[in-house]
């Protein structure tokens, strides 16, 4: 179900300005890759042309591949839409859709693409709860709204929306940056079980979670500002962590940066 | 008046004089008494003129007192909340007194007969009659008016929130602003323009359309304003989940605003509903019942209150339906932002646990 990324030769610009440059890299299925960087670097950005998000901002464009097992997402004939059913992402705050209660904001994904069973819906709704970690705090309010729920909570049922419509790759974008210590770990834990059915990408400012979570990690970094970002470089965690093949890498994890 | 509240200046570098909680009451009375007598000393007839020397007393009083008092800073903050005061009771006492006096002229003729008849056969000058056959005319008219420009007005403001780029947006925009000033008048001489190419004659539909330009801006702007409100958040949300743009924005952006826009729409009905030039021009008016917009002469609740004035010669008969018909329009405005407010409500994205 689970399927692998493949990056070549990928640039990203908004209008004029080049954000990131020249990106190549593969994305294993059924893994946690972590992308660490300054601010600025274009992990974000990188990310987000992963499922095709980036064009959504005026003067988004890119340029060069991504392969999802085979299939270029920037493709002639490709549609966004059904690009971004196969990837799903989950952002740095929560968004819950205010005004739709816990139960619809899960069954967005599926009511708004319109390609569902009425009598699936009890079933998955409950199924992606239970995924995110989440049911057994909500079950018994899942008519309230969910923009009454706390930010950990709220960031677990956006989890559980994204992966409510079956995606094969799912990114998040510094998921844990709003949230609290006890929140994260939840998150982290959810993490750890949700690679076992889907292939993860996690942009984080963290680098304790981007150990603790990650099988893979990949260093993005600047020249200068208003340069564009470029992957320094991507390797097992283990090795990044303890003996990366560039300085800067090992500049920035130690925190001898700049 | 206050100076027994002073507290110790000396001492803490924190705490200093102040004036007490009631102090600003007090000040207002003392400036409301000190001001009727000036009046009623120096002989002034109009009470508004003892009003605004309440009003100056008022806020020299709370500067001299708070400056002796307080401090300079904090008579400056108290000489702000004070003028926020008379801003606010000059903005409110002219609509009290509109409403009242509508509302205690009106009351005269409106029974559930004036309601229920027209004029019919009854002469301008002379008791009886109702409104009846304004009152259709002006739901007909309004209500055609709503449904053409309602729908135009928030799918123009979708496109230039949700799609529009570049140059023509800019021109709508443009253009949008341009509509917002056009006097009711001209749009009504408009209508007519085509209505003289076509050789027609009156007809509520005509009418309609008129009110429908002027609606239609209003309607663009107060939309705009709703969506852009919404976090760009919800639609990046929705579209990461593989849902459609168009139906992200029919599904989740609509939703999360429509409260806003239905009032709106409510604003710009009760503008419209009010209108009296277009009616003039392409309605005509006509005291027989006429339930068919689209052909034949209606009347309208603010034509009704125009000619009632106008043609009546001074009768007292036609002043007090013009009242009744005042407050039945009042009323009809009221019910509609109350109605509006109740779907806000209704709507509103939730909160609570």
């Amino acid at each position: 179900m689970a399927k692998r990324i493949d990056v070549s030769g990928l640039t990203a610009y908004y209008g004029t300005h080049k954000a990131i440059e020249d990106i190549s890299m593969t994305v294993e299925p059924r893994s946690v890759t972590a992308f660490i960087g300054p601010s600025g670097c274009g992990k974000s950005t990188f990310l987000r042309t992963l499922n095709r998000m980036h064009e959504v901002t005026p003067g988004g464009r890119v340029e060069g591949k991504v392969l999802l097992d085979d299939e270029d997402l920037y493709g002639t004939g490709v549609d966004p839409v059904s690009v971004r059913r196969e990837v799903g992402m989950v952002f740095q705050r929560p968004n819950p859709f205010p005004t739709m209660s816990i139960f619809d904001n899960v069954a967005a994904g599926l009511r708004l693409n319109g390609n569902y069973k009425k009598s699936e819906l009890n079933d998955i709704v409950e199924k992606s709860l239970k995924g995110a970690n989440l049911w057994n705090e909500v079950k018994d309010r899942l008519n309230k709204p969910g923009s009454g729920l706390s930010g950990g909570q709220q960031q677990r049922l956006c989890i559980a929306r994204a992966i409510a419509v079956e995606p094969k790759v799912l990114l998040m974008d510094e998921p844990c940056s709003a949230l609290d210590p006890i929140s994260t770990l939840a998150i982290e834990d959810l993490i750890g079980e949700l690679k076992e059915r889907f292939t993860i990408v996690i942009v984080t400012h963290n680098m304790q979670q981007a150990a603790r979570v990650s099988d893979r990690t990949a260093f993005f970094n600047l020249a200068a500002v208003g340069q564009p970002g470029r992957l320094i470089e991507i390797d097992d965690t283990e090795r990044i962590f303890s003996n990366p093949s560039v300085q800067a890498t090992e500049d920035y994890i130690s925190g001898r940066f700049g | 008046m206050s100076t027994a509240a002073v507290t110790d200046k000396r001492g803490s570098s924190l705490r200093s004089a102040s004036l007490p909680k009631w102090s600003p009451w007090a000040i207002a009375g003392g400036s409301i008494v000190v001001a009727i007598g000036i009046g009623a000393g120096a002989g002034l007839t109009s009470h508004i003129q003892w009003g605004l020397i309440a009003a100056l007393l008022f806020v020299l009083g709370t500067y001299v007192i708070a400056s002796a008092v307080e401090g300079r800073r904090q008579a400056k903050d108290r000489i702000a909340t004070s003028l926020v005061w008379v801003a606010f009771l000059l903005a409110v006492v002219p609509l009290v007194s509109l409403i009242w006096t509508t509302v205690k002229r009106g009351v005269k003729v409106l029974d559930p007969y004036f309601l229920t008849h027209s004029m019919g056969v009854v002469a301008d000058s002379e008791p009886g009659g109702g409104i009846y056959h304004a009152i259709i005319g002006s739901l007909e008219q309004v209500g055609l008016a709503t449904l053409i420009g309602a729908p135009v007005g928030v799918l123009t403001a979708i496109y230039l929130v949700e799609y529009g780029r570049g140059g023509l947006a800019r021109a709508v925009t443009f253009f949008v602003d341009v509509m917002t000033g056009i006097p009711s008048i001209v749009a009504g001489l408009f209508i007519l323009s085509l209505m003289l190419m076509a050789d027609m004659q009156p007809f509520g539909f005509a009418g309609s359309l008129a009110l429908a330009i002027l609606m239609m801006p209003v309607v663009v702007r107060s939309t705009e304003e709703m969506l852009k409100l919404v976090p760009n958040e919800l639609r990046e949300a929705s579209l990461a989940l593989g849902v459609p743009k168009w139906r992200t924005i029919l599904k989740v952006v609509l939703p999360t605003s429509i409260g806003g826009i239905t009032t709106g729409i409510m604003l710009a009905i009760a503008r419209i509903a009010g209108e009296t030039a277009p009616v003039l021009l392409l309605v005509w008016g006509n005291s027989f019942i006429n339930n068919n917009p689209f052909s034949g002469a209606q009347q309208a609740l603010p034509l009704y209150i125009y000619q009632q004035y106008s043609q009546s010669s001074g009768s007292t008969a036609a002043y007090d339906r013009a009242w009744a018909a005042s407050l039945t329009l009042i009323a009809f405005v009221m019910i509609l932002n109350l109605a509006a407010r109740g779907i806000a409500r209704w709507k509103a994205p939730k909160t609570g646990r």
